[in-house]
């Protein structure tokens, strides 16, 4: 009996590592794996000729865990925009790898090392902050090109010649929900609730105060959490009612949120709620009453419900292979992708060189190009020397459970 | 009024820190085993709870139900999530922990980690990572004073749940024979043998009465914190742990006051003091009435035997 259950249990085991390597196989999988070509291919000459090859490009991001809502938009949306590309049959053709990293900083090291192993030759990652901030200095020691669709943290491209952002740094998102709150709202008392061992929750907050205080701006209550106490949010709610805030500013992600905006509705606490892009997803939830959401802004450099083509055809496309309403993580991967084949063109670089050739060539490109994409609101984005993005921001509010331009 | 609030806050947080308490405190002083699996039962009520209600919203109850129906579905799922969590707490205490009753307390102690982490990434196979919205199983509030001080249902709820828990306990433990047997397996396993208590059964129903327990738990505390994950019992769990023994472990009323305290002072301290530090503060405390009282606030002092 007791063998029995032994060899159950040991079975139990291997079936379990083997859905486990499973996964990583069928995402390694996704298009050709041409690692054995790219040495081999010798299209183009030793200098900048015509760009061309097959480049080998790899998306590290939460595809599991508590933030996987980010990397499944980011792959999701990646995918699309390599299959376009490969579609038109021209000189570039992208292969794509994706890694999970759960959002942890560990677990990203791991993925990276597995992607290089895999022979990724530039990084489209990671999806968010804290991984990015291990990620990044390996990229930049491994001199790997990297474009970060969504990690908005000043230090992820700080002092990394080599990354470049899609999304704005966090200094910019709290600078500009500032301005957006300042410009559009008539005298309101703000309350922040952040989470304060977050580097991106943190430093969001950081500039918005900043500003805030600098324009004068009232803020009459901060209240922080951590990881381990991101479930309750009463004595933090009870003290921004008290203090008679009107505005809450929420620099966090949107699971909490989703917390925050119950509790606050059961305590009958109804002030404006103020998001970032990580409060992109609120309306995802599974079991949450998205009608808490009403009236929710965020301030975003993407809507779905926007009207010009190229939106409209990356939402019908997206909404055919995956059944969802991209989110603005998906429009930054997009964007990410089409902006590393503007820049493979500018920089005229072929497959077959090798990742530093690649890295410089590239990162000398990007300081002249200007891309008009999906998440820049019509504007061109262009990248100053540290890697950070400069375009225009858009602020949504959420009506009737879909984001609108107010 | 602020502070009124913020104690209430920490009476209801506090009720369901307490009800979880009590699971722990029952199974050490009758089995003498830290059962940690114990906040990840929890979870797995919270979770058995959201599928019958979402299953019972989206296709039993109809587009507008009447309260009555709701109430009726609320129950069931309840039940449904206590019953599930009685089989699973019986079921690990029969595969994992009878095999090592005579081994050390070292070893029973490393599985019920394992037993622990196993739930959680099971759970995380099963119901997936993405954290779920739990609906309140009881909606609205009480206001007094013009607003100025508001007291949620749940909050009454998971009170009076608390406060109904443990005198039925109390009157389980010290009235009728399976009581008399808990208590004699706890004062001394091998006698309570020789008196022909089956041992082994009395530690199975400590095991199931403490799940069933979970399961309510589970219920409340996702009430009060809507969001569900793999992980959303372990931190409960752990804080639950400290106010078993704060309160003196192997006490039912002890549980009871543990965790009413250590819900107002995390409450309070949040409030007053730092919403980082109330953690620490917390175990702080811990540290200091353990210092002056190592049994804990009602904990009996027992002479070890040599």
């Amino acid at each position: 009996m007791k063998k029995l259950l032994a060899m159950l249990m040991a079975a139990v085991m291997v079936f379990g590592m083997a859905a486990c390597g499973g996964n990583n196989t069928a995402n390694n999988t996704s298009g050709n794996n041409t690692t054995g070509n790219t040495t081999g291919d010798t299209t183009g000459d030793e200098t900048t000729g015509t760009a061309g090859g097959t480049f080998t490009i790899g998306v590290i991001g939460p595809t599991t865990g508590g933030a996987a809502i980010y990397g499944n938009a980011v792959a999701n949306a990646a995918q699309i925009a390599v299959d376009e590309i490969n579609a038109l049959g021209g000189e570039i053709q992208f292969n794509l790898l994706v890694a999970d990293d759960t959002n942890d900083a560990e677990s990203s090291v791991n993925a990276y090392n597995s992607l290089m192993d895999d022979g990724m030759q530039m990084l489209i990652g990671t999806v968010t902050t804290t991984p990015a901030l291990s990620v990044a200095p390996l990229t930049y020691e491994d001199r790997v090109f990297t474009l970060t669709p969504s990690a908005s943290g000043d230090d992820v491209i700080e002092n990394n010649d080599n990354v470049f952002q899609i999304c704005f740094t966090d200094s910019n998102q709290g600078t500009r929900s500032a301005q957006y709150i300042d410009e559009h709202f008539e005298d309101p008392q703000i309350a922040i609730i952040y989470r304060n061992d977050d580097a991106y929750s943190q430093g969001i907050r950081d500039n918005f105060y900043d500003e805030a205080t600098a324009r004068g701006m009232s803020i009459v209550y901060e209240g922080t959490f951590t990881e381990a106490s991101q479930t309750d949010f009463n004595v933090q709610l009870t003290a921004a009612q008290s203090a008679g805030a009107d505005l809450l500013f929420l620099p966090i992600y949107y699971e909490p949120a989703s917390v925050i905006l119950t509790q606050a509705n059961a305590m009958g606490y109804a002030p404006t709620f103020f998001g970032v892009d990580g409060m992109d997803g609120i309306l995802t939830v599974t079991g949450f009453d998205t009608s808490l959401a009403e009236g929710v802004y965020l301030l975003t450099p993407f809507a779905a419900d926007a009207e010009d083509e190229a939106t409209q055809n990356f939402v019908a496309e997206y909404q055919a292979q995956y059944t969802d309403i991209p989110n603005q993580f998906a429009a930054d991967a997009y964007d990410a992708v089409y902006v590393l084949y503007e820049a493979i063109q500018a920089a005229g670089v072929t497959a077959d060189m090798s990742n530093e050739e690649l890295c410089d060539a590239l990162i000398a490109a990007m300081a002249d190009l200007s891309v008009v994409g999906l998440t820049s609101a019509g504007s061109e984005m262009t990248w100053d020397e540290n890697g950070a993005v400069s375009k225009d921001p858009t602020a949504v509010v959420i009506e009737n459970g879909a984001y609108v331009t107010p | 009024m602020e502070f009124l609030s913020y104690l209430i806050t920490g009476i209801s947080l506090g009720s369901i820190y307490a009800i979880i308490a009590l699971g722990y405190t029952m199974v050490y002083g009758i089995a003498k085993m830290l059962n940690f699996a114990h906040g990840d039962v929890i979870m797995v009520g919270g979770y058995v709870a959201f599928y019958a209600t979402s299953f019972a919203s989206s296709s039993l109850l109809g587009e507008d139900p009447s309260t009555a129906a709701t109430v009726l579905a609320t129950i069931a799922a309840v039940v449904l999530a206590m019953i599930v969590c009685t089989v699973l707490g019986v079921v690990i205490e029969g595969l994992a922990y009878r095999p090592l009753r005579q081994a050390g307390s070292l070893a029973v102690l490393i599985t019920a980690i394992g037993v622990s982490y196993f739930l959680q990434n099971a759970a995380q196979l099963l119901f997936g990572a993405n954290p779920k919205n739990f609906t309140p199983v009881v909606s609205g509030q009480l206001t007094f004073f013009d607003g100025q001080l508001r007291i949620t249902n749940v909050a009454l709820l998971t009170v009076v749940a608390c406060i109904i828990i443990m005198v039925a306990l109390t009157a389980f433990t010290s009235k009728g024979k399976m009581g008399k047997a808990m208590r004699a397996c706890s004062e001394d396993r091998g006698a309570a043998q020789l008196m022909g208590i089956n041992v082994n059964a009395t530690i199975s129903l400590t095991f199931a009465i403490g799940s069933a327990l979970a399961a309510i738990a589970g219920v409340l505390m996702c009430s009060y914190s809507p969001v569900l994950k793999p992980t959303t019992g372990s931190m409960p769990g752990i804080k639950a742990f400290t106010a078993a023994v704060f309160g003196g472990i192997g006490s039912i009323p002890g549980a009871f006051l543990g965790g009413i305290l250590l819900g107002i002072i995390e409450s309070l301290a949040q409030a007053y003091i730092s919403t980082q530090l109330s953690n620490a503060i917390l175990f702080a405390v811990l540290i200091i009435v353990l210092l002056v009282k190592p049994s804990g606030l009602l904990g009996k002092m027992a002479p070890e035997k040599v």
